[in-house]
């Protein structure tokens, strides 16, 4: 029983930056924009993170780093694809690269630099509980947090006036428009946001899951949170189900070399990408539920006068 | 008085902002270093001529500056024909590693041999292997829609564990101190040299021979004509019966042979085995290529020649200035966005809005 809960717990922690980062694309998607940087805003995120954590000893004071940089990062995206109208795929790319570079830059004198790390909570006499101590009690702060954010992004794009608005801008922008919504500076702000969760992403593996430095660490988290978005055809809680599937994929490698099984590893390191690959595929198939579920401006260029 | 600058769109793209525009982008890269050696408490003078002109200044130079120029040219040609015809490739990478893999699995199996044709087949399964790698995006987009840009960056990781698990196992050199890397290879499977007291080989006029080919494909076949309209036109593509399975493959099995050649020039010119890591991230590095080099194959040889330097001039600026090399990965960022920022003049023209005279009284 103990060691299904911690399975439990493990599950969660590896699947939290994917849901940071996959929810905040989602909400990026919703208003019509195609950010493909998301790794390389992770990576921003977390080296910044690092960096201020190292800095400060404050860990928190990290995250908001990392989400200040994810959010600073997207911005250069949102000038490029919102007022100079560039083509968002090649940008997104650029994002990527850039972030890649960037974060490996930032990073040089931090590689083997230990931090004071965000540690799973520990609620007096509840954490201790046997069994449900540990299933409710025993995460990590982040993944509170990323779980209020579900909540929260929920209850906005499907509760709220704001949120019907930034949907209908990924919709028809034209139509949003013409009504009198500020198309352009919505998108601006879905980027941003975007931008911030990725960047809180990728702070959560620097200062709580690693937590340490270390060059490209996110590992193509980011673009599994991109091929998320899809496979959760645009919905937040099936990307909460998907993040938290992955994320016991990647524990399979831990998992196995605990348990002793002789496989090499790189086999199991496979499992991530492959399965993203397949269970990609397989959603996909359809193409009608695609069509109807993606928002219908997705990826097109937007300019006020036409 | 109040004036804007507005953008207004153009009744037609500009051909010449579309060949300024990298000039710009290059300028503005320029000056974003010349502000980032200044912070980092360098002479900018000395930094730019240690990173741009030292690398060049021997004959040794200039021959590295075309080897490395030649695998980045030989992927962006294969990348610019699928970005032609919108087929988003971006796992060159991969397809590089899957050729490497391939044509380094025959020099290692036949390792004693010493027959002319080894190193011709050697090229013709580096190709096999690319080509293969890239056949999985196609096959999934075009049988189950799977976007191609997430499967083919997902196969780059698959590859690199391959290579991985190859080089630390099967494939390791049981004489090699337990390093992970392959025996060398014998010469027979290696280029031969192109020009003397310099690692640069014949791989790079084989590279400008695909150049050129890549450019009749896109220019004089009906083929290339076809995947420039389903580029250009997706609707009208559609109209005028062009298939669009056929474009996908095609554009992505052209990415995946280029790149596939590109891997195994690496291992069997200035690598000369396998290891864990076959590329300083060409396969990545060829897509700024192809976009600086307005996806046109002259473009394309000017902006592979340009990404070298800045290769060079990163691993030169750590030797001479102890300036980190991740200096480069920046630096083929920063051009990349200018680029792009840049392009905003081929559609658009800058106008100036004044409100109009006389409206409001003083």
């Amino acid at each position: 029983m103990d060691q299904l809960a911690q399975l439990f717990v493990l599950t969660l922690a590896a699947g939290t930056p994917l849901v940071f980062a996959a929810l905040g694309e989602l909400v990026t998607e919703k208003s019509g924009v195609l950010n493909l940087g998301v790794e390389g805003m992770m990576l921003v995120g977390a080296v910044a993170s690092f960096i201020t954590a190292a800095g400060t000893g404050s860990p928190w004071l990290g995250v908001l780093a990392g989400m200040g940089a994810g959010a600073a990062l997207s911005l250069i995206f949102a000038v490029l694809t919102l007022s100079l109208m560039a083509n968002q795929v090649a940008s997104g790319l650029a994002l990527s690269l850039f972030g890649v570079g960037l974060s490996a830059f930032l990073g040089l004198d931090y590689v083997s630099v230990v931090i004071t790390a965000i540690q799973p909570l520990a609620v007096p006499g509840l954490s201790t509980l046997p069994f449900a101590g540990k299933l409710v009690f025993g995460h990590n702060p982040l993944v509170y947090v990323s779980l209020l954010l579900f909540a929260a992004i929920q209850w906005f794009l499907y509760r709220t006036r704001a949120g019907l608005i930034v949907r209908a801008v990924g919709e028809s922008p034209q139509s949003a428009h013409a009504i009198g919504y500020p198309v352009v500076r919505i998108r601006y702000l879905a980027v941003m946001f975007g931008g911030a969760c990725a960047g809180v992403g990728g702070a959560y593996l620097a200062v709580a899951y690693t937590p340490l430095w270390v060059e490209g660490m996110t590992a193509g988290r980011g673009w599994i949170a991109l091929a998320l978005v899809v496979f959760a055809t645009w919905r937040p809680w099936r990307v909460l189900a998907g993040a938290y599937l992955f994320g016991g994929v990647t524990l399979a490698q831990f998992q196995a070399q605990g348990l002793g099984v002789d496989i090499p590893s790189q086999y199991l390191s496979m499992l991530p990408y492959v399965a993203t690959i397949l269970v990609l595929s397989m959603i996909s198939r359809d193409a009608a539920t695609i069509r109807l579920n993606a928002p219908a401006s997705l990826g097109k260029p937007f300019h006020p006068d036409g | 008085m109040l004036t804007l600058l507005k953008f207004e769109a153009r009744p037609e793209p500009s051909r010449v902002a579309g060949w300024i525009s990298p000039l710009l982008a290059a300028g503005a890269t320029l000056i974003v270093g010349f502000v980032l050696f200044t912070a980092m408490g360098k002479n900018p003078w000395v930094a730019f001529h240690a990173f741009f002109v030292k690398p060049v200044a021997t004959l040794y130079g200039v021959g590295e500056l075309l080897l490395k120029a030649t695998p980045l040219m030989l992927i962006a040609v294969g990348l610019a024909a699928g970005y032609r015809a919108n087929v988003w490739n971006i796992g060159a990478e991969g397809q590089l590693t899957m050729g490497a893999i391939f044509g380094g699995g025959v020099a290692l199996a036949l390792q004693e041999s010493t027959s002319p044709l080894l190193l011709p087949l050697m090229l013709v399964m580096g190709v096999a292997g690319g080509v293969l790698w890239a056949a999985i995006p196609a096959f999934l987009r075009t049988r189950f829609n799977a976007n191609e840009i997430l499967t083919s960056l997902m196969l780059v990781y698959v590859a690199t564990l391959t290579l991985s698990l190859l080089v630390h196992g099967a494939w390791r050199d049981p004489e090699g101190f337990n390093f992970p890397q392959s025996k060398m290879f014998g010469d027979a499977a290696m280029i031969p040299i192109l020009l003397p007291e310099t690692r640069l080989n014949l791989a790079l006029p084989l590279a400008l021979a695909v150049v050129a080919l890549g450019w009749l494909f896109m220019r004089k076949s009906l083929w290339g004509f076809r995947m420039r309209v389903a580029g250009l036109a997706p609707a009208a593509a559609n109209y005028a019966g062009i298939s669009a399975k056929r474009t996908v493959w095609t554009g992505l099995l052209i990415g995946g042979a280029c790149a596939g050649l590109a891997g195994v020039t690496e291992v069997a010119g200035p690598l000369g085995q396998l290891l864990p890591s076959v590329s300083p991230g060409y396969g990545f590095a060829a897509i700024i290529v192809a976009f600086v080099g307005r996806l046109h194959p002259v473009g394309i040889v000017f902006a592979s020649l340009l990404m070298s330097l800045l290769y060079l001039g990163g691993e030169s600026a750590q030797i001479n200035l102890a300036l980190p090399s991740a200096v480069t990965g920046l630096f083929q960022g920063t051009l990349l966005f200018f680029l792009l920022a840049a392009d905003v003049f081929i559609n658009y023209r800058l106008r100036v809005k004044r409100p109009r005279a006389g409206g409001i009284p003083a």
